[in-house]
Protein backbone atom coordinates (compact mmCIF):
# COMPACT_ATOMS: atom_id res chain seq x y z
CA UNK A 1 0.00 0.00 0.00
CA UNK A 2 1.29 3.47 -0.85
CA UNK A 3 2.45 5.69 1.97
CA UNK A 4 -0.38 7.49 3.73
CA UNK A 5 -0.57 11.17 4.58
CA UNK A 6 0.38 12.62 1.23
CA UNK A 7 -2.05 13.60 -1.48
CA UNK A 8 -0.31 11.33 -3.94
CA UNK A 9 -0.60 8.44 -1.52
CA UNK A 10 -4.32 9.05 -1.01
CA UNK A 11 -4.90 9.20 -4.73
CA UNK A 12 -3.02 5.95 -5.18
CA UNK A 13 -5.10 4.40 -2.44
CA UNK A 14 -8.26 5.52 -4.16
CA UNK A 15 -7.13 4.13 -7.47
CA UNK A 16 -6.08 0.90 -5.89
CA UNK A 17 -9.40 0.62 -4.11
CA UNK A 18 -11.35 1.39 -7.30
CA UNK A 19 -9.37 -1.26 -9.16
CA UNK A 20 -9.93 -3.88 -6.47
CA UNK A 21 -13.59 -2.99 -6.41
CA UNK A 22 -13.95 -3.34 -10.18
CA UNK A 23 -12.25 -6.72 -10.09
CA UNK A 24 -14.52 -7.93 -7.33
CA UNK A 25 -17.82 -6.36 -8.33
CA UNK A 26 -18.01 -6.15 -12.12
CA UNK A 27 -18.15 -9.91 -12.66
CA UNK A 28 -21.57 -9.76 -10.97
CA UNK A 29 -22.97 -7.12 -13.28
CA UNK A 30 -25.30 -9.52 -15.10
CA UNK A 31 -26.69 -10.80 -11.82
CA UNK A 32 -27.27 -7.31 -10.51
CA UNK A 33 -28.86 -6.24 -13.79
CA UNK A 34 -31.13 -9.28 -13.83
CA UNK A 35 -32.49 -8.62 -10.36
CA UNK A 36 -32.88 -4.95 -11.25
CA UNK A 37 -34.97 -5.91 -14.26
CA UNK A 38 -37.35 -7.81 -12.04
CA UNK A 39 -37.51 -5.11 -9.39
CA UNK A 40 -37.90 -2.04 -11.58
CA UNK A 41 -40.68 -1.29 -13.98
CA UNK A 42 -38.69 -0.59 -17.11
CA UNK A 43 -35.19 -1.17 -18.50
CA UNK A 44 -34.06 2.45 -18.19
CA UNK A 45 -34.92 2.49 -14.48
CA UNK A 46 -33.20 -0.84 -14.05
CA UNK A 47 -30.01 0.51 -15.63
CA UNK A 48 -30.07 3.61 -13.44
CA UNK A 49 -30.55 1.45 -10.37
CA UNK A 50 -27.64 -0.78 -11.33
CA UNK A 51 -25.35 2.18 -11.86
CA UNK A 52 -26.37 3.73 -8.54
CA UNK A 53 -25.82 0.38 -6.87
CA UNK A 54 -22.24 0.17 -8.14
CA UNK A 55 -21.44 3.72 -7.11
CA UNK A 56 -22.79 3.15 -3.62
CA UNK A 57 -21.00 -0.14 -3.34
CA UNK A 58 -17.71 1.51 -4.25
CA UNK A 59 -18.23 4.15 -1.58
CA UNK A 60 -18.71 1.47 1.02
CA UNK A 61 -16.16 -0.97 -0.27
CA UNK A 62 -13.94 -0.01 2.68
CA UNK A 63 -16.40 -1.48 5.13
CA UNK A 64 -17.00 -4.59 3.06
CA UNK A 65 -15.66 -7.67 4.83
CA UNK A 66 -17.79 -10.54 3.68
CA UNK A 67 -16.58 -13.26 1.37
CA UNK A 68 -19.69 -13.10 -0.81
CA UNK A 69 -19.72 -10.07 -3.09
CA UNK A 70 -22.88 -11.01 -4.99
CA UNK A 71 -25.37 -10.89 -2.09
CA UNK A 72 -23.75 -7.72 -0.84
CA UNK A 73 -24.30 -6.04 -4.20
CA UNK A 74 -27.84 -7.36 -4.50
CA UNK A 75 -28.68 -6.03 -1.03
CA UNK A 76 -27.45 -2.61 -2.08
CA UNK A 77 -29.40 -2.83 -5.32
CA UNK A 78 -32.54 -3.74 -3.44
CA UNK A 79 -32.07 -0.71 -1.20
CA UNK A 80 -31.57 1.52 -4.21
CA UNK A 81 -34.77 0.22 -5.80
CA UNK A 82 -36.79 0.52 -2.61
CA UNK A 83 -35.52 4.06 -2.07
CA UNK A 84 -36.54 4.92 -5.60
CA UNK A 85 -40.03 3.54 -5.12
CA UNK A 86 -40.31 5.35 -1.80
CA UNK A 87 -39.26 8.57 -3.51
CA UNK A 88 -41.87 8.20 -6.22
CA UNK A 89 -44.60 7.42 -3.77
CA UNK A 90 -46.89 4.58 -3.13
CA UNK A 91 -48.70 4.46 -6.44
CA UNK A 92 -45.68 2.93 -8.07
CA UNK A 93 -44.62 0.25 -5.66
CA UNK A 94 -43.06 -2.81 -7.24
CA UNK A 95 -46.10 -4.84 -6.23
CA UNK A 96 -48.13 -2.93 -8.82
CA UNK A 97 -46.55 -5.08 -11.46
CA UNK A 98 -48.35 -8.03 -10.00
CA UNK A 99 -51.83 -6.61 -10.10
CA UNK A 100 -52.30 -4.39 -13.10
CA UNK A 101 -50.83 -6.59 -15.79
CA UNK A 102 -48.39 -3.84 -16.75
CA UNK A 103 -45.64 -6.39 -16.93
CA UNK A 104 -47.12 -7.44 -20.23
CA UNK A 105 -47.39 -3.87 -21.45
CA UNK A 106 -43.69 -3.31 -20.84
CA UNK A 107 -41.75 -3.20 -24.10
CA UNK A 108 -40.31 -6.59 -24.99
CA UNK A 109 -36.80 -5.97 -23.74
CA UNK A 110 -36.18 -9.57 -22.75
CA UNK A 111 -33.61 -11.07 -25.01
CA UNK A 112 -32.34 -14.56 -24.95
CA UNK A 113 -28.56 -14.49 -25.25
CA UNK A 114 -27.70 -16.52 -28.35
CA UNK A 115 -29.61 -19.78 -27.93
CA UNK A 116 -28.47 -22.72 -30.00
CA UNK A 117 -30.41 -22.85 -33.29
CA UNK A 118 -32.28 -26.14 -32.92
CA UNK A 119 -33.74 -25.33 -29.53
CA UNK A 120 -33.95 -21.61 -30.08
CA UNK A 121 -37.64 -21.39 -30.82
CA UNK A 122 -38.80 -23.57 -27.98
CA UNK A 123 -36.47 -21.99 -25.46
CA UNK A 124 -37.33 -18.50 -26.54
CA UNK A 125 -40.97 -19.29 -26.02
CA UNK A 126 -40.35 -20.91 -22.64
CA UNK A 127 -38.03 -18.18 -21.51
CA UNK A 128 -40.43 -15.40 -22.45
CA UNK A 129 -43.34 -17.13 -20.80
CA UNK A 130 -41.39 -17.80 -17.63
CA UNK A 131 -40.12 -14.22 -17.46
CA UNK A 132 -43.60 -12.86 -17.86
CA UNK A 133 -44.97 -15.18 -15.17
CA UNK A 134 -42.15 -14.41 -12.74
CA UNK A 135 -42.55 -10.69 -13.37
CA UNK A 136 -46.23 -10.99 -12.49
CA UNK A 137 -45.55 -12.41 -9.00
CA UNK A 138 -46.01 -10.09 -6.02
CA UNK A 139 -42.75 -8.46 -5.00
CA UNK A 140 -41.57 -10.58 -2.02
CA UNK A 141 -42.15 -13.79 -3.93
CA UNK A 142 -40.73 -12.42 -7.15
CA UNK A 143 -37.46 -11.35 -5.60
CA UNK A 144 -37.12 -14.59 -3.66
CA UNK A 145 -37.55 -16.77 -6.73
CA UNK A 146 -35.28 -14.58 -8.87
CA UNK A 147 -32.50 -14.64 -6.27
CA UNK A 148 -32.87 -18.39 -5.90
CA UNK A 149 -33.36 -19.58 -9.47
CA UNK A 150 -31.49 -16.96 -11.44
CA UNK A 151 -28.98 -15.35 -9.10
CA UNK A 152 -28.33 -18.73 -7.52
CA UNK A 153 -28.18 -17.46 -3.95
CA UNK A 154 -28.44 -19.75 -0.94
CA UNK A 155 -31.32 -19.38 1.51
CA UNK A 156 -28.99 -17.66 3.98
CA UNK A 157 -27.92 -15.16 1.36
CA UNK A 158 -31.48 -14.47 0.25
CA UNK A 159 -32.41 -13.96 3.90
CA UNK A 160 -29.62 -11.39 4.23
CA UNK A 161 -30.57 -9.53 1.10
CA UNK A 162 -34.31 -9.47 1.80
CA UNK A 163 -33.78 -8.90 5.51
CA UNK A 164 -36.02 -11.72 6.66
CA UNK A 165 -35.41 -14.97 8.57
CA UNK A 166 -34.38 -18.06 6.63
CA UNK A 167 -37.70 -19.70 7.50
CA UNK A 168 -39.49 -16.86 5.74
CA UNK A 169 -37.31 -17.34 2.68
CA UNK A 170 -38.28 -20.98 2.60
CA UNK A 171 -41.99 -20.31 2.86
CA UNK A 172 -41.81 -17.50 0.29
CA UNK A 173 -40.08 -19.79 -2.16
CA UNK A 174 -42.66 -22.49 -1.59
CA UNK A 175 -45.40 -19.96 -2.17
CA UNK A 176 -43.66 -18.43 -5.17
CA UNK A 177 -43.26 -21.80 -6.84
CA UNK A 178 -46.87 -22.73 -6.15
CA UNK A 179 -48.11 -19.47 -7.66
CA UNK A 180 -45.77 -19.86 -10.57
CA UNK A 181 -46.92 -23.39 -11.22
CA UNK A 182 -50.58 -22.34 -11.23
CA UNK A 183 -49.89 -19.44 -13.57
CA UNK A 184 -47.83 -21.73 -15.75
CA UNK A 185 -50.63 -24.25 -16.03
CA UNK A 186 -53.01 -21.49 -17.07
CA UNK A 187 -50.51 -20.12 -19.59
CA UNK A 188 -49.98 -23.54 -21.11
CA UNK A 189 -53.71 -24.02 -21.43
CA UNK A 190 -54.01 -20.65 -23.17
CA UNK A 191 -51.43 -21.37 -25.86
CA UNK A 192 -52.47 -24.14 -28.27
CA UNK B 1 -42.95 -35.49 9.03
CA UNK B 2 -46.39 -34.91 7.58
CA UNK B 3 -47.81 -33.39 4.40
CA UNK B 4 -47.99 -29.86 5.76
CA UNK B 5 -44.33 -29.87 6.80
CA UNK B 6 -43.34 -31.56 3.58
CA UNK B 7 -45.19 -29.07 1.42
CA UNK B 8 -42.76 -26.37 2.52
CA UNK B 9 -39.68 -28.42 3.16
CA UNK B 10 -39.58 -30.22 -0.14
CA UNK B 11 -38.52 -26.91 -1.64
CA UNK B 12 -35.56 -26.78 0.69
CA UNK B 13 -34.85 -30.36 -0.35
CA UNK B 14 -34.95 -29.43 -4.04
CA UNK B 15 -32.66 -26.50 -3.32
CA UNK B 16 -30.19 -28.64 -1.42
CA UNK B 17 -30.70 -26.59 1.73
CA UNK B 18 -31.62 -29.35 4.15
CA UNK B 19 -29.22 -31.07 6.47
CA UNK B 20 -28.98 -34.84 6.22
CA UNK B 21 -31.47 -35.50 9.00
CA UNK B 22 -34.22 -33.29 7.62
CA UNK B 23 -33.57 -34.47 4.08
CA UNK B 24 -34.02 -38.05 5.25
CA UNK B 25 -37.29 -37.13 7.00
CA UNK B 26 -38.68 -35.45 3.90
CA UNK B 27 -37.59 -38.28 1.64
CA UNK B 28 -39.06 -40.85 3.99
CA UNK B 29 -42.38 -39.06 3.90
CA UNK B 30 -42.30 -38.66 0.13
CA UNK B 31 -41.61 -42.38 -0.24
CA UNK B 32 -44.90 -43.20 1.47
CA UNK B 33 -47.05 -40.34 0.20
CA UNK B 34 -47.96 -40.32 -3.51
CA UNK B 35 -49.38 -36.79 -3.32
CA UNK B 36 -46.16 -35.31 -1.94
CA UNK B 37 -44.11 -37.41 -4.35
CA UNK B 38 -46.10 -35.90 -7.20
CA UNK B 39 -45.46 -32.39 -5.85
CA UNK B 40 -41.77 -33.04 -5.55
CA UNK B 41 -41.60 -34.31 -9.11
CA UNK B 42 -43.55 -31.35 -10.49
CA UNK B 43 -41.43 -28.75 -8.70
CA UNK B 44 -38.21 -30.48 -9.70
CA UNK B 45 -39.34 -30.42 -13.31
CA UNK B 46 -40.26 -26.77 -13.03
CA UNK B 47 -36.90 -25.90 -11.56
CA UNK B 48 -35.13 -27.78 -14.35
CA UNK B 49 -37.16 -25.96 -16.99
CA UNK B 50 -36.28 -22.62 -15.44
CA UNK B 51 -32.61 -23.55 -15.34
CA UNK B 52 -32.71 -24.58 -19.00
CA UNK B 53 -34.44 -21.39 -20.05
CA UNK B 54 -31.28 -19.51 -19.06
CA UNK B 55 -33.10 -16.60 -17.52
CA UNK B 56 -30.11 -14.55 -16.53
CA UNK B 57 -29.96 -11.27 -18.38
CA UNK B 58 -26.86 -9.87 -19.97
CA UNK B 59 -26.22 -6.29 -18.99
CA UNK B 60 -26.22 -4.12 -22.10
CA UNK B 61 -22.77 -3.06 -23.28
CA UNK B 62 -23.60 0.64 -22.90
CA UNK B 63 -24.50 0.09 -19.24
CA UNK B 64 -21.24 -1.70 -18.61
CA UNK B 65 -19.24 1.15 -20.17
CA UNK B 66 -21.26 3.73 -18.25
CA UNK B 67 -20.50 1.99 -14.96
CA UNK B 68 -16.86 1.46 -15.77
CA UNK B 69 -16.54 5.14 -16.58
CA UNK B 70 -18.31 6.14 -13.38
CA UNK B 71 -16.09 3.87 -11.30
CA UNK B 72 -12.99 5.48 -12.76
CA UNK B 73 -13.94 8.76 -11.11
CA UNK B 74 -12.21 9.06 -7.74
CA UNK B 75 -14.64 7.96 -5.09
CA UNK B 76 -14.40 11.20 -3.14
CA UNK B 77 -16.07 13.09 -5.98
CA UNK B 78 -19.20 10.96 -5.95
CA UNK B 79 -19.65 10.53 -2.24
CA UNK B 80 -22.09 13.36 -1.52
CA UNK B 81 -25.13 11.43 -0.26
CA UNK B 82 -23.01 9.04 1.72
CA UNK B 83 -24.29 9.76 5.19
CA UNK B 84 -28.02 9.42 4.65
CA UNK B 85 -27.77 6.42 2.46
CA UNK B 86 -25.37 4.55 4.63
CA UNK B 87 -27.43 5.31 7.68
CA UNK B 88 -30.52 3.87 6.04
CA UNK B 89 -28.72 0.80 4.80
CA UNK B 90 -27.25 0.18 8.19
CA UNK B 91 -30.62 0.74 9.78
CA UNK B 92 -32.27 -1.85 7.61
CA UNK B 93 -29.55 -4.41 8.24
CA UNK B 94 -29.38 -3.66 11.92
CA UNK B 95 -32.95 -4.79 12.29
CA UNK B 96 -31.99 -8.24 11.20
CA UNK B 97 -28.48 -8.59 12.45
CA UNK B 98 -28.88 -6.99 15.83
CA UNK B 99 -26.51 -4.14 15.17
CA UNK B 100 -23.46 -5.95 13.89
CA UNK B 101 -21.30 -3.99 11.53
CA UNK B 102 -22.42 -4.71 8.01
CA UNK B 103 -19.31 -6.55 6.98
CA UNK B 104 -19.23 -8.65 10.10
CA UNK B 105 -22.85 -9.59 9.78
CA UNK B 106 -22.46 -10.69 6.21
CA UNK B 107 -19.35 -12.69 6.76
CA UNK B 108 -20.71 -14.29 9.90
CA UNK B 109 -23.90 -15.28 8.17
CA UNK B 110 -22.20 -16.53 5.08
CA UNK B 111 -19.63 -18.39 7.06
CA UNK B 112 -22.39 -20.03 9.07
CA UNK B 113 -22.82 -23.53 7.80
CA UNK B 114 -24.28 -23.79 4.34
CA UNK B 115 -26.46 -26.55 5.60
CA UNK B 116 -29.43 -25.06 7.29
CA UNK B 117 -31.38 -27.05 9.78
CA UNK B 118 -34.61 -25.56 8.70
CA UNK B 119 -37.23 -24.74 11.22
CA UNK B 120 -40.56 -24.58 9.58
CA UNK B 121 -42.07 -21.94 11.71
CA UNK B 122 -40.45 -19.63 14.21
CA UNK B 123 -43.66 -19.27 16.08
CA UNK B 124 -43.92 -23.00 16.62
CA UNK B 125 -40.46 -22.94 18.07
CA UNK B 126 -41.39 -20.17 20.43
CA UNK B 127 -44.45 -22.11 21.50
CA UNK B 128 -42.35 -25.21 22.13
CA UNK B 129 -40.03 -23.06 24.27
CA UNK B 130 -43.01 -21.69 26.20
CA UNK B 131 -44.29 -25.19 26.78
CA UNK B 132 -41.04 -26.40 28.23
CA UNK B 133 -40.84 -23.32 30.44
CA UNK B 134 -44.38 -23.89 31.68
CA UNK B 135 -43.54 -27.53 32.31
CA UNK B 136 -40.45 -26.57 34.30
CA UNK B 137 -42.42 -24.00 36.30
CA UNK B 138 -45.02 -26.61 37.13
CA UNK B 139 -42.38 -28.89 38.62
CA UNK B 140 -41.45 -26.36 41.29
CA UNK B 141 -42.98 -27.03 44.68
CA UNK B 142 -46.61 -26.02 44.90
CA UNK B 143 -46.94 -25.10 41.24
CA UNK B 144 -48.06 -28.34 39.74
CA UNK B 145 -51.80 -28.10 40.15
CA UNK B 146 -54.43 -25.51 40.91
CA UNK B 147 -57.01 -28.19 41.42
CA UNK B 148 -55.68 -31.43 42.80
CA UNK B 149 -57.78 -34.50 42.33
CA UNK B 150 -57.80 -37.71 40.44
CA UNK B 151 -61.47 -37.22 39.63
CA UNK B 152 -61.91 -36.04 36.06
CA UNK B 153 -65.38 -34.77 36.95
CA UNK B 154 -63.83 -32.34 39.38
CA UNK B 155 -61.09 -31.15 37.09
CA UNK B 156 -63.22 -30.49 34.03
CA UNK B 157 -65.73 -28.12 35.65
CA UNK B 158 -62.88 -26.30 37.36
CA UNK B 159 -61.83 -24.89 33.99
CA UNK B 160 -65.32 -23.48 33.36
CA UNK B 161 -65.20 -19.74 33.01
CA UNK B 162 -61.41 -19.72 33.04
CA UNK B 163 -61.05 -20.59 29.38
CA UNK B 164 -63.01 -20.05 26.19
CA UNK B 165 -62.80 -23.73 25.49
CA UNK B 166 -63.78 -26.83 27.43
CA UNK B 167 -60.71 -29.02 27.55
CA UNK B 168 -61.23 -32.76 27.49
CA UNK B 169 -60.24 -34.18 30.86
CA UNK B 170 -59.78 -37.91 30.83
CA UNK B 171 -58.67 -40.22 33.58
CA UNK B 172 -56.10 -42.62 32.22
CA UNK B 173 -55.20 -44.29 35.51
CA UNK B 174 -56.31 -47.66 34.19
CA UNK B 175 -53.98 -47.18 31.24
CA UNK B 176 -50.99 -46.37 33.41
CA UNK B 177 -51.20 -42.58 33.46
CA UNK B 178 -52.63 -41.18 36.66
CA UNK B 179 -54.65 -37.98 36.52
CA UNK B 180 -53.50 -35.79 39.36
CA UNK B 181 -55.09 -32.45 38.64
CA UNK B 182 -55.38 -29.38 36.51
CA UNK B 183 -53.91 -25.93 36.27
CA UNK B 184 -54.35 -22.75 34.30
CA UNK B 185 -51.26 -21.72 32.37
CA UNK B 186 -50.21 -19.38 29.62
CA UNK B 187 -48.59 -20.33 26.35
CA UNK B 188 -47.66 -17.66 23.87
CA UNK B 189 -49.67 -15.17 25.90
CA UNK B 190 -52.86 -17.20 25.71
CA UNK B 191 -54.55 -19.01 28.57
CA UNK B 192 -54.48 -22.77 28.21
CA UNK B 193 -55.57 -25.68 30.33
CA UNK B 194 -52.87 -27.86 31.73
CA UNK B 195 -54.03 -31.31 32.69
CA UNK B 196 -51.46 -33.03 34.86
CA UNK B 197 -50.72 -36.73 34.80
CA UNK B 198 -48.18 -38.86 36.54
CA UNK B 199 -46.37 -41.85 35.11
CA UNK B 200 -44.35 -43.56 37.81
CA UNK B 201 -42.32 -40.62 39.19
CA UNK B 202 -42.62 -38.54 36.04
CA UNK B 203 -44.99 -35.68 35.48
CA UNK B 204 -46.75 -35.19 32.16
CA UNK B 205 -48.28 -31.82 31.46
CA UNK B 206 -50.94 -31.92 28.79
CA UNK B 207 -51.57 -28.39 27.54
CA UNK B 208 -54.85 -27.85 25.78
CA UNK B 209 -55.81 -24.64 24.09
CA UNK B 210 -57.18 -22.95 21.05
CA UNK B 211 -55.00 -23.50 18.00
CA UNK B 212 -51.73 -21.60 18.18
CA UNK B 213 -49.15 -21.22 15.47
CA UNK B 214 -49.16 -23.15 12.26
CA UNK B 215 -51.73 -25.81 11.67
CA UNK B 216 -50.75 -29.31 12.64
CA UNK B 217 -51.61 -32.36 10.65
CA UNK B 218 -51.13 -35.62 12.40
CA UNK B 219 -48.73 -35.88 15.27
CA UNK B 220 -45.57 -33.87 15.66
CA UNK B 221 -42.84 -34.96 18.01
CA UNK B 222 -39.94 -32.86 19.08
CA UNK B 223 -37.38 -32.61 21.82
CA UNK B 224 -36.66 -29.27 23.41
CA UNK B 225 -34.06 -28.88 26.15
CA UNK B 226 -34.21 -32.60 26.77
CA UNK B 227 -37.98 -32.72 27.16
CA UNK B 228 -40.15 -34.60 24.75
CA UNK B 229 -43.11 -32.79 23.29
CA UNK B 230 -45.90 -34.49 21.41
CA UNK B 231 -48.23 -32.17 19.62
CA UNK B 232 -51.45 -32.98 17.88
CA UNK B 233 -54.92 -31.63 17.21
CA UNK B 234 -58.16 -32.99 18.52
CA UNK B 235 -61.68 -31.61 18.16
CA UNK B 236 -60.43 -28.21 17.06
CA UNK B 237 -58.01 -27.91 19.97
CA UNK B 238 -54.25 -28.02 19.99
CA UNK B 239 -52.74 -30.45 22.46
CA UNK B 240 -49.16 -30.59 23.61
CA UNK B 241 -47.98 -33.31 25.95
CA UNK B 242 -44.63 -32.58 27.53
CA UNK B 243 -42.61 -34.72 29.86
CA UNK B 244 -39.22 -36.16 30.59
CA UNK B 245 -40.48 -39.68 29.94
CA UNK B 246 -39.14 -41.09 26.73
CA UNK B 247 -40.73 -40.31 23.40
CA UNK B 248 -42.17 -43.78 23.03
CA UNK B 249 -44.04 -43.58 26.33
CA UNK B 250 -45.23 -40.08 25.57
CA UNK B 251 -46.55 -41.34 22.27
CA UNK B 252 -48.32 -44.14 24.10
CA UNK B 253 -49.86 -41.53 26.37
CA UNK B 254 -51.10 -39.53 23.40
CA UNK B 255 -52.57 -42.57 21.70
CA UNK B 256 -54.34 -43.71 24.85
CA UNK B 257 -55.67 -40.22 25.42
CA UNK B 258 -57.06 -40.08 21.89
CA UNK B 259 -58.51 -43.56 22.13
CA UNK B 260 -60.21 -42.77 25.44
CA UNK B 261 -61.53 -39.49 24.06
CA UNK B 262 -63.28 -41.29 21.25
CA UNK B 263 -64.62 -44.06 23.49
CA UNK B 264 -67.70 -43.00 25.40
CA UNK B 265 -66.72 -43.62 29.00
CA UNK B 266 -68.93 -44.79 31.87
CA UNK B 267 -69.68 -41.27 32.99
Amino acid sequence: MAERGTMAGDANDEHDKARRFRDAALPHLDDVFTLARYLMRNPADAEDAVQECYLRALRHFDSYRGPAMKPWLLAILRNVCNAEFARRGKQETPADLADDGEAEATPPIWQEPQPSPETALLRQQDGDTIRRLVAALPQPFREAIVMREINDLSYTEIAEVAGVPVGTVMSRLARARSMLRSAWTVAEGATP
Amino acid sequence: MNCADTEIMLHALIDGELDAGHARDVEAHVATCPACAEELKAFRAMRATMAEANLKETAPAHLRSRIEAALAVPAARVSAPRQSWFASLRESWKNFFGGFAVGTALSAAVAASLVIAVVRNDQNQQIAGDIVSAHLRSLQAGHLTDVETSDQHTVKPWFNGKLDVAPPVIDLTAQGFTLIGGRLDYINGQPVASIVYRRRKHVINLFVGEPLGAEVHGVKDETVQGFNIRRWREAGLDLWAVSDIDAGELDEFGQKFTAALHTPGPS
